[in-house]
């Protein structure tokens, strides 16, 4: 017990070594989720799931975001996010799909932040929110260029399906939350 | 509570998603039902009502400003805006319009076509 208890303080030592306020383990941590995020962001774009209506997605990559709100707190989520926003798009897009995806990850991790702060959800409801908002979102951006009485009809499909996409990853997200230890 | 607190699903999370797919379906069905034709439609220019004509009989309305041109067909009770000098063409290659509250807008001219009763 004395001997466990002698590692635990070494470990924290290590860990609680300031690095302009943030511990070493918390920027590698940023730094692999950045990683993740964009595996499985590009995984997504390989499975055309929004073929016949453009909006509709999983949002495999806010699996990520979701975790690190949770583990790693809301300024590492977004620099987790803008990372991955900035570096994908560099590597696969163009600056207009930067600053649209920008919008988008601001608008959804806002919502996702205050929703969790209220603590009235899991990380399920707090995933239904934020793919949701990130839907409405990008139907803003999208709107004046969409015929207009389609957008109701746009909204609902969006909202039903940001819900469905919503909970899936929620429920994998609260899995993991529950089950990484740091 | 800590059970509650490590929970993946809560009773909260379901009450949401079913809130959220109910208001989904009570909109469609509220826009199915409300759906109706119009009788007239407006023409406006810059924010200001140039025209409002009936959807009875056919028509031909020419929009002419300093910022261009745009030609809007009236036809059987339906609204098409044929042809445009405009950048884009959104308007040009939207789809017609008929029942209240639809419109065709033209964003470099400024043009908001709508349905009204
Ligand atoms: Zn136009």
């Amino acid at each position: 017990m004395s001997k466990n208890q002698n590692i635990e303080t070494t470990k924290n030592s290590i860990s609680s070594t300031k690095h302009s306020g943030k511990t070493n383990k918390e920027i590698a941590l940023t730094g692999v989720f950045i990683a993740l995020a964009m595996i499985l962001s590009y995984l997504e774009s390989l499975v055309p799931i929004g073929f016949a209506v453009p909006g509709i997605k999983l949002g495999l990559a806010n699996l990520v975001t979701i975790v690190s709100l949770y583990k790693l707190g809301i300024k590492n989520t977004i620099i987790i996010s803008v990372g991955r926003i900035i570096l994908s798009g560099i590597l696969f897009g163009n600056m207009m799909i930067i600053i649209y995806s920008l919008a988008g990850a601001f608008v959804s991790i806002l919502v996702m932040l205050l929703v969790m702060k209220t603590k009235i959800f899991s990380a399920t409801g707090v995933s239904i929110c934020g793919a949701i908002a990130h839907n409405f979102g990008q139907i803003i951006v999208a709107v004046i260029t969409l015929e207009n009485m389609n957008i109701m009809y746009y909204m609902i499909v969006l909202a039903i399906t940001g819900a469905i996409a919503g909970t899936l990853i929620g429920l994998l997200s609260g899995m993991i939350i529950r089950n990484i230890h740091m | 509570m800590k059970q509650e607190e490590s929970a993946i699903i809560k009773k909260s999370d379901i009450v949401l998603l079913v809130a959220i797919l109910v208001i989904a379906l009570i909109t469609f069905v509220y826009i199915m039902l409300t759906k109706k034709p119009g009788a007239k439609v407006q023409i406006s220019i810059d924010g200001k009502v140039e025209k409002t004509i009936s959807l009875d009989e056919d028509y031909e309305y020419q929009v002419t400003t300093d910022m261009g041109n745009n030609r809007i067909v009236i036809k059987d009770g339906v609204v098409d805006v044929t042809a445009a000098d405009c950048p884009d063409k959104v308007c040009e290659n939207h789809v017609t319009i008929k029942n209240v509250g639809e419109t065709i807008i033209c964003l470099p001219h400024k043009l908001v076509v709508e349905i009204v009763e």
